[in-house]
C-alpha cells in the first residue's frame, strides 16, 4: 500500500493546485459572501449589528457561500475519470476523504479571509470579537468541511447534484449552524465581547466535528463503491 | 508476486444493472504472460467485464480470481498490479501531462527521482515530451490517449486491461502504444477491441462475447 501521506499530500495538492489555475470555486464564494452582505445591509436598513442578529447575518452568509464550493467539489473526480484513478491505486480509499475534507478546509478558510473583515467593516463597530471569532470559525469549518465533503460525494454521481447538496446537505448543519451562532453571538454583544457559554458551545462544535469526521471516515469506501 | 495457476480464471460470471442483464455466464481461464482477445457487437458487455476485472464494478454472480485474487473480496490485494486503459483516459483536464503522472505516480507510492525518471522514460516512448507540460485540456484526443497509456503502465502492472486502445491514435501513435502495452511486453493482457483483424495475430486466446447467448472461447 502507498503511504497514506503520500496519498493524501498528492490530492490535496492536486486540488489546490487545479482550484488555483482554474478558480472555479472560490471567487464564486467569496463574490457571493460580499454581495450577501451588501443586501443585508441594504436590506435590513443598518450600518452596525450586534448579538445574534449578527451572528446570524454572518453564519448564514458563509453557510450558502461554502455550499457552492461543496457543490463542486468532487466534479472533476466524477467528470475526468479521477473516481477510477483512485480507485484503481494501492490507497485507503479514506485518504481520498481525509485529503477532500482539507482541500474544503482550505477553501473556506480563504473565503473567511475576505468576507469575515468585509463583514466586519460594514456591521461591526468593533473588531474586538474578530480575535475569538477564529476558535468558532475553524470548529465550524472542520465540521462543514466534514459534512459537505460526505454529502458531495454522494451527490456528485446525481444529475441533481446542485439541488441535491443544498437539500441534504442544510439539515444536517443546522446542530453545528446552532453551535456556532450560539458562540458567535455573545462575541457581537453591544459593549464589547462576552463569553458567556463561549466554552460549552466550542465543545458542541467540536462534537460534532468528531461525530461528522467519524461518520465520513466509516461510511466513504462504502459509498466509492460502484 | 507470481500468481498460482492462471493469471484469469472466471466462471459463470454475470453482471445486472437493475433487472438487466450487461453480463451473464462468462467463463475462461487465462494462463500469465499471454493475451486475451474480447469480440463482441455493442452492449455485449465487454467493457464489464474489463471493469469487474479491474475491480471498478462488482459482480452480480460467478466465480472471478484475477492474479490469485477472489473478487470481489480481495480486490484491494489487486489494487497498484493492474494497469487499465478505459474509454476515458482518466486525466485531469486542468492539469498537465507530466503534473498527471506525477499524481499518479504519488498514488502508486513512487516519488523523488525514480518517480521523474519513469515519467521522462515513458513521455519519451510516446513521443509527448515536447507536449507534455500543456494542460491536458489543450492537448487533442490523440494525446491524452498516448498520455492514458503512459498512466496504465506507469506503475509496471502485472496485468494490463485494454479497452480499444487504439483510439484515435494516429499510425505513429499505434506504433509508438505497441512499445509499451503491446504482445512484447510480457505481461498479461486482456484486450477489447471491435478491430478483430488487426489485433488477432497478438492474441492467444479469443472470446466472444454475444447479447443473450453464451460466451464462447477459443
Amino acid at each position: 500500500m502507498t503511504p497514506s501521506r503520500l496519498a493524501f499530500a498528492a490530492i490535496l495538492g492536486k486540488d489546490l493546485r487545479s482550484e488555483l489555475r482554474t478558480l472555479q470555486s472560490l471567487p464564486a464564494m467569496a463574490l457571493f459572501a460580499v454581495t450577501a452582505f451588501v443586501i443585508f445591509r441594504f436590506g435590513l436598513d443598518r450600518t452596525s449589528l450586534s448579538g445574534s442578529l449578527a451572528a446570524g447575518v454572518l453564519w448564514a452568509t458563509l453557510l450558502f457561500a461554502a455550499v457552492l464550493g461543496i457543490n463542486r467539489l468532487f466534479v472533476a473526480e466524477r467528470e475526468e475519470g479521477g473516481f477510477d484513478a483512485i480507485r484503481l491505486a494501492p490507497i485507503d480509499r479514506s485518504v481520498l476523504f481525509a485529503a477532500k475534507v482539507a482541500a474544503l478546509l482550505v477553501y473556506l478558510l480563504a473565503l473567511e479571509l475576505v468576507a469575515v473583515p468585509i463583514f466586519a467593516l460594514f456591521f461591526l463597530s468593533s473588531a474586538a470579537a474578530l480575535g475569538p471569532l477564529i476558535a468558532v470559525l475553524l470548529l465550524a469549518d472542520l465540521g462543514l468541511a466534514a459534512t459537505g465533503t460526505l454529502i458531495s460525494s454522494m451527490a456528485v454521481n446525481s444529475r441533481a447534484r446542485d439541488l441535491l447538496v443544498p437539500l441534504v446537505l442544510l439539515p444536517l448543519v443546522v446542530p453545528m449552524m446552532i453551535a456556532a451562532t450560539g458562540a458567535t453571538e455573545p462575541l457581537m454583544a453591544l459593549g464589547g465581547p462576552s463569553y458567556h457559554r463561549f466554552g460549552s458551545w466550542l465543545m458542541v462544535l467540536g462534537l460534532y466535528d468528531l461525530i461528522f469526521g467519524l461518520v465520513g471516515y466509516a461510511v466513504f469506501d462504502f459509498l466509492l463503491e460502484d | 508476486m507470481a500468481a498460482a495457476g492462471p493469471a484469469i480464471a472466471v466462471a459463470g460470471l454475470r453482471r445486472d444493472y437493475g433487472d438487466r442483464p450487461a453480463l451473464e455466464g462468462v467463463g475462461f481461464e487465462l494462463p500469465a504472460g499471454e493475451t486475451l482477445l474480447v469480440l463482441g457487437p455493442n452492449g455485449a458487455g465487454k467493457t464489464t467485464l474489463l471493469r469487474i476485472l479491474a475491480t471498478l464494478l462488482r459482480p452480480s454472480g460467478g466465480e472471478a480470481r484475477v492474479l490469485g485474487c477472489s473478487l470481489p473480496r480481495e480486490a484491494w490485494k489487486l489494487r497498484g498490479r493492474i494497469g487499465y486503459l478505459g474509454h476515458e483516459p482518466l486525466l485531469y483536464r486542468d492539469l498537465s501531462g507530466r503534473e498527471n503522472l506525477r499524481f499518479q505516480a504519488r498514488l502508486h507510492g513512487l516519488r523523488g527521482e525514480p518517480a521523474e525518471a519513469r515519467i521522462a522514460e515513458l513521455l519519451a516512448a510516446a513521443g509527448m515530451e515536447r507536449r507534455a507540460d500543456e494542460r491536458v485540456a489543450e492537448l487533442s484526443a490523440g494525446m491524452r490517449q498516448r498520455l492514458a497509456i503512459c498512466r496504465c503502465v506507469l506503475h509496471e502492472p502485472d496485468l494490463l486491461l485494454l479497452d480499444e486502445p487504439d483510439s484515435n491514435l494516429d499510425a505513429e501513435g499505434r506504433e509508438l502504444a505497441r512499445g509499451l502495452i503491446g504482445p512484447g511486453v510480457g505481461r498479461t493482457r486482456v484486450l477489447v477491441t471491435h478491430d478483430p483483424e488487426r489485433f488477432l495475430p497478438e492474441a492467444d486466446r479469443v472470446l466472444r462475447l454475444g447479447i443473450g447467448e453464451t460466451a464462447v472461447v477459443s
